[in-house]
């Protein structure tokens, strides 16, 4: 491929024309030459000869005639061993690694060697003559807590014949492992490495399948009534200070996944940080190793530049996508989204196209679409399967969710969790919005079930929102009992104390015995004589309920504080 | 590069157009017109027209005025020698004092390597107990003193400009009234507290440009001042007419307005001012405080709610004072574990009497029975008002500590109050 050359011709913040000589590919990368610091940019339009390039970095000291030079492939990763446990910025290069040469400060135009040419054990599972297409493994290396595959090239096209390849042993990531040539006798040799272009979704499996096995998050509002399926997508939209991050974070450590991406895409510099900090020091309770183990940061920052934050999701969902083809369920949550749609934005604006709602480009809606399709539980080649299942944070503008962004998630993702104001003001953790929220996936309990249990909710709501006209007095004592019960399944199910070790994250088998006494007590009709003796026994009812909920599976409390609960209602039914 | 152009194509609010070969993105040039020398910076290259914004403004810019590029950024004097002194938004001196050109450096600089970051973990204490009591600043903190006009806020950050213990203040004024800055003025002089502050003043009077120009100059200062291990707070004020003048200048440009004429970048716009804050690792820090007065009193207006996304929590100043239920600060508890082992236990005890004291004001005002508690609870209410959330309330922490004790004690018997019964051993003011 012939690489071309350009020169600048205009600067508008961080686009730069350029008019090249040579032909150019649109979304190929080029670096700028500024003094002696190489910009790097992507090419998102041509028109009459000139290209516009969004660049990565800041753009000033540009000057018109500057030197740019073209690349010939597209914004790419690297796919390899080595990806865990890293913390990359939006165009994978290494943080740490630019801390140790550039110090505090994140300097413009240094690039690093996302992955470190290190050695590896290999074993070739294919021998020469073996015939190989795009995703197909040919050997594997072990990398930390998983089986890492070596794959042939996911863009390469047509059968290939495997010619040499090398033995069991160590070997360094950069080396040529293996040689493949194909019908026409072109030859490719291959590394430990694979280049991918980030806005192209990775192929190579058998086949897409229905998305039907529930990722546990341990959070029992989400695990029963909003689950997510291995595979599937959700979001999480809500005003500032509702607890997004939050719940994103306890999500990335308990999720019963095996390796968790984070992209923490255009949100305050404080929070990575915070994760950076906290996860080489808790303990994965799946596999009793460093939470970092399974962990990729992507961390593209709220001030760091903003062409790169339009990056980061697509690199995360790349190197998501790339661990998915080795049979292991990756979840990906992306914080913030709507900062993603914001970049877009402003990109959109400097290349003066007509505006959608509150200026968002037209393109938004599919650009969102794109990039939660990605999403996906497939079957492998050798009968595997592997599933990415994203989670993305919205930040409406205002807290409102009727605007563009928070729309087009919404029509696209399986499952809407939406955070309330008013229930993280009243320190109601979580504070997913039960009512607003929904869920196409099919979770732990018996939907059956948890439709009656809705069904409460949603009665109860109502009868509250009557009694703020009519008063207590005007509600009849039926209202009443359905509107306690509705308040009793939020207090003891529906929130969690995230400061009690216990019921913080709850096991699926505890989520199903809670919610079986829960849903019996629903079912039960109980007899009273007036309000005040309703009050006083779902008041009695939940400090029970609750005492039970901190009490730990092997705790020898825990039959009593049960039977508390049960003898206790069991003993007030008609 | 000296070469001076004299044809200037277009003038368009404060924008003007020059064709010129060699010009460099964001490069700093000197304008001479009638009125005198100033500056202005390039914003676009479009082949050879350059288009730049002047700091003074557009108004009075002749066609036939001399426009020459200085080949180098918007830069600010670093040295010692700054503190004390103040500054328009361009980097002049306000004051009587010399102009000062040694040691320039860049403004608005790359951002600070996430991997770098360390979690932070030093208070500041300021002497007013409801930030150092309720809402703990810490080293390294964003916050934003979210207000309406005709609230005391520059009272309040004068008050926290001559009390907070830190090495450094910077403070940033944009679109100050005149009178406010002279109220600046004379109180960190006559307090004394002027020989450790650094001002760079945008009044209301002066251009828009100078404005947007007046964060980044503190912000670059505080970080030189923090990389030599100082510790600096930096008090911006008024976001909102910063915001106000970028929308003004988006407008200018023909760009497409996103949400009540703001421009769409105004999230990274502030982003990138407020995650200037940081703690260095084995030197020093920058603190921001931010005012940004809400038009309206609305917060989910866009300046209000992008700062909101961007800052670790909130100051509201209502009344005069400031709020103890929607204020929050993010990083409080980080540090408040560490001051005295009844802060934070007596921190969440008071509030949720004041809050208990708030349901019973209303229930008074509809003309409901007061029952003993509600007594109690409305004398507590008022004394917790007076001692320590008047803003010219001014002690350490520890003295704040004891007040609320004491107060609690005038109201309460200690069983009443929720507390621990070994905090009350310790604490409760023994009967003299």
């Amino acid at each position: 491929m012939s690489v071309s050359k350009g020169y600048v011709t205009g600067v508008n913040g961080n686009m730069v024309n350029v008019v090249f000589s040579g032909q150019v590919i649109k979304n190929e990368v080029g670096y700028i030459h500024v003094g002696d610091t190489r910009l790097k940019s992507e090419i998102i339009r041509i028109t009459d000869g000139i290209a516009s390039l969004q660049v990565y970095e800041m753009t000033r000291g540009i000057k018109v005639g500057d030197e740019v030079e073209f690349t010939g492939e597209l914004l790419s990763v690297e796919l390899g061993p080595g990806l865990l446990t890293q913390v990359f910025d939006g165009l994978q290069n290494p943080l740490p690694e630019l801390a140790e040469k550039c110090g505090f400060f994140l300097e413009r135009g240094v690039y690093v060697d996302p992955l470190p040419d290190k050695e590896w054990d290999f074993t070739p599972s294919r021998k020469s003559g073996d015939t190989v297409r795009a995703g197909d493994s040919f050997g594997s290396v072990p990398e930390g807590l998983f089986t890492h595959q070596i794959m042939v090239p996911f863009t390469l096209q047509g059968e290939w014949k495997i010619k040499t390849i090398v033995g069991q042993g160590m070997h360094r990531s950069h080396e040529t492992i293996c040689t493949i040539e194909n019908g026409r006798g072109e030859t490719k040799d291959l590394t430990m490495i694979i280049t991918q272009p980030v806005k192209v979704a990775i192929g190579g499996y058998e086949e897409r399948v229905l998305p039907d096995e529930p990722m546990v998050t341990r959070i029992r509002v989400i695990d029963t009534f909003l689950p997510v399926a291995k595979g599937g997508t959700y979001c999480t939209p809500g005003p500032f200070g509702a607890g997004k991050t939050v719940l994103q974070h306890l999500t990335s450590k308990n999720a019963d996944v095996d390796i968790v991406i984070i992209a923490a895409c255009g949100e305050r510099a404080g929070e990575v940080v915070e994760i950076l900090k906290e996860f080489p020091e808790l303990t994965d309770p799946r596999t009793g190793k460093s939470l970092m183990e399974r962990t990729i940061i992507i961390c593209n920052t709220s001030s760091m530049p903003v062409a790169a934050r339009e990056a980061s999701v697509y690199t995360a969902v790349t190197m998501a996508e790339y661990y998915r083809n080795m049979g292991l369920d990756v979840l990906l949550l992306a914080d913030s989204t709507s900062r993603w749609a914001q970049a877009m934005r402003e990109m959109s604006g400097r290349l003066e196209e007509i505006p959608g709602d509150e200026a968002f480009p037209a393109y938004l809606e599919s650009r969102i679409a794109g990039f939660y399709e990605r999403a996906g539980k497939v079957k492998l080649r050798d009968g595997r399967y592997g599933s990415v299942t994203i989670g993305g944070t919205v930040s409406p503008a205002g807290g409102n969710f009727e605007e563009p962004v928070t729309q087009a998630t919404l029509k696209v993702v399986g499952a809407f969790h939406g955070l309330s104001r008013e229930r993280s003001d009243a320190r109601k953790y979580p504070a997913i919005d039960s009512l607003d929220s929904w869920s196409k996936y099919s979770g732990i309990i018996e939907k059956e079930k948890v439709d009656t249990a809705y069904s409460f909710l949603r009665r109860s709501d109502e009868v509250d929102s009557m009694m703020k006209v009519v008063g207590e007095e005007g509600t009849s004592l039926e209202d009443y009992v359905i509107y306690q019960k509705g308040e009793f399944i939020d207090s003891v199910y529906l929130q969690q104390n995230s400061f009690d070790p216990v019921d913080s994250i709850v096991s699926v088998e505890r989520q199903r015995l809670a919610f079986s006494v829960l849903y019996d007590i629903l079912q039960s009709d109980f007899a009273f004589a007036d309000k005040k003796e309703v009050r006083q026994f779902f008041n009695e009812l939940r400090q029970r309920f609750l005492d039970w909920n901190s009490t730990a599976d092997g705790d020898e409390k825990f039959e009593e504080r049960k039977d508390a609960v049960v003898s206790f209602y069991t003993g007030r039914r008609k | 590069m000296q070469k001076v152009y004299t044809k200037i194509e277009s003038i368009v609010g404060n924008v003007i157009t020059v064709r010129a070969e060699g010009v460099r993105n964001q490069d700093l040039a000197e304008i001479t017109t009638s009125q005198g020398t100033g500056y202005a910076n390039v914003i676009k290259l479009d082949g050879d027209k350059v288009s730049l914004q002047v700091f003074k403004g557009g108004q009075g810019v002749s066609t036939g005025d001399s426009v020459r590029f200085l080949g180098v950024p918007m830069r600010v004097s670093f040295s010692d020698a700054l503190l004390g002194r103040v500054f328009d938004g361009a980097g002049k001196p306000r004051d009587n004092g010399p102009e000062l050109t040694d040691n320039m450096i860049d403004i608005g600089g790359p951002s600070v390597n996430p991997s770098k970051r360390i979690t932070p973990k030093h208070m500041i204490r300021t002497g007013i107990p409801m930030i150092d009591v309720f809402n703990t600043l810490v080293e390294s903190q964003k916050l934003p003193i979210f207000s309406v006009s005709g609230e005391p806020y520059n009272e309040l950050l004068a008050r926290i400009a001559m009390q907070a213990d830190v090495d450094i203040i910077v403070l940033g004024g944009m679109g100050l009234k005149y009178d406010d800055y002279l109220f600046f003025r004379n109180s960190l002089e006559k307090s004394g507290a002027s020989s450790r502050t650094i001002m760079f003043i945008h009044t209301a009077s002066d251009p828009t440009v100078e404005c947007t120009l007046v964060p980044d100059l503190s912000l670059a200062v505080a970080e030189r001042f923090a990389l030599q291990g100082k510790r600096v707070l930096v008090l911006l004020t008024d976001m909102t007419n910063f915001c106000d003048a970028e929308k003004e200048m988006a407008i200018t440009m023909d760009q497409v307005p996103s949400n009540r004429g703001y421009p769409g970048d105004l999230y990274s716009t502030l982003a990138s001012r407020y995650e200037k804050a940081v703690d260095f690792e084995g030197a020093g820090s920058v603190t921001i405080l931010g005012v940004t007065t809400m038009p309206g009193d609305d917060v989910t207006h866009p300046v209000p709610d992008n700062t909101g996304y961007i800052t670790e929590g909130q100051y509201y100043l209502r009344n005069g004072r400031i709020e103890p239920f929607g204020s929050l600060s993010r990083l409080k508890q980080n540090v408040n574990k560490d001051t005295r082992p009844d802060h934070r236990a007596l921190m969440d005890a008071m509030i949720k009497l004041y809050s208990s004291y708030k349901d019973s004001l209303e229930k008074r005002s509809m003309g409901f029975m007061m029952s003993d508690w509600d007594e109690k609870l409305l004398k507590y209410g008022v004394l917790f008002e007076n001692r320590l959330m008047d803003l010219s309330v001014n002690i350490p922490l520890e003295e704040a500590l004891d007040e609320g004790w004491r107060i609690l004690a005038e109201c309460f018997e200690p069983n009443e109050t929720g507390l621990r019964s070994d905090l009350i051993e310790t604490y409760w003011p023994k009967e003299r």
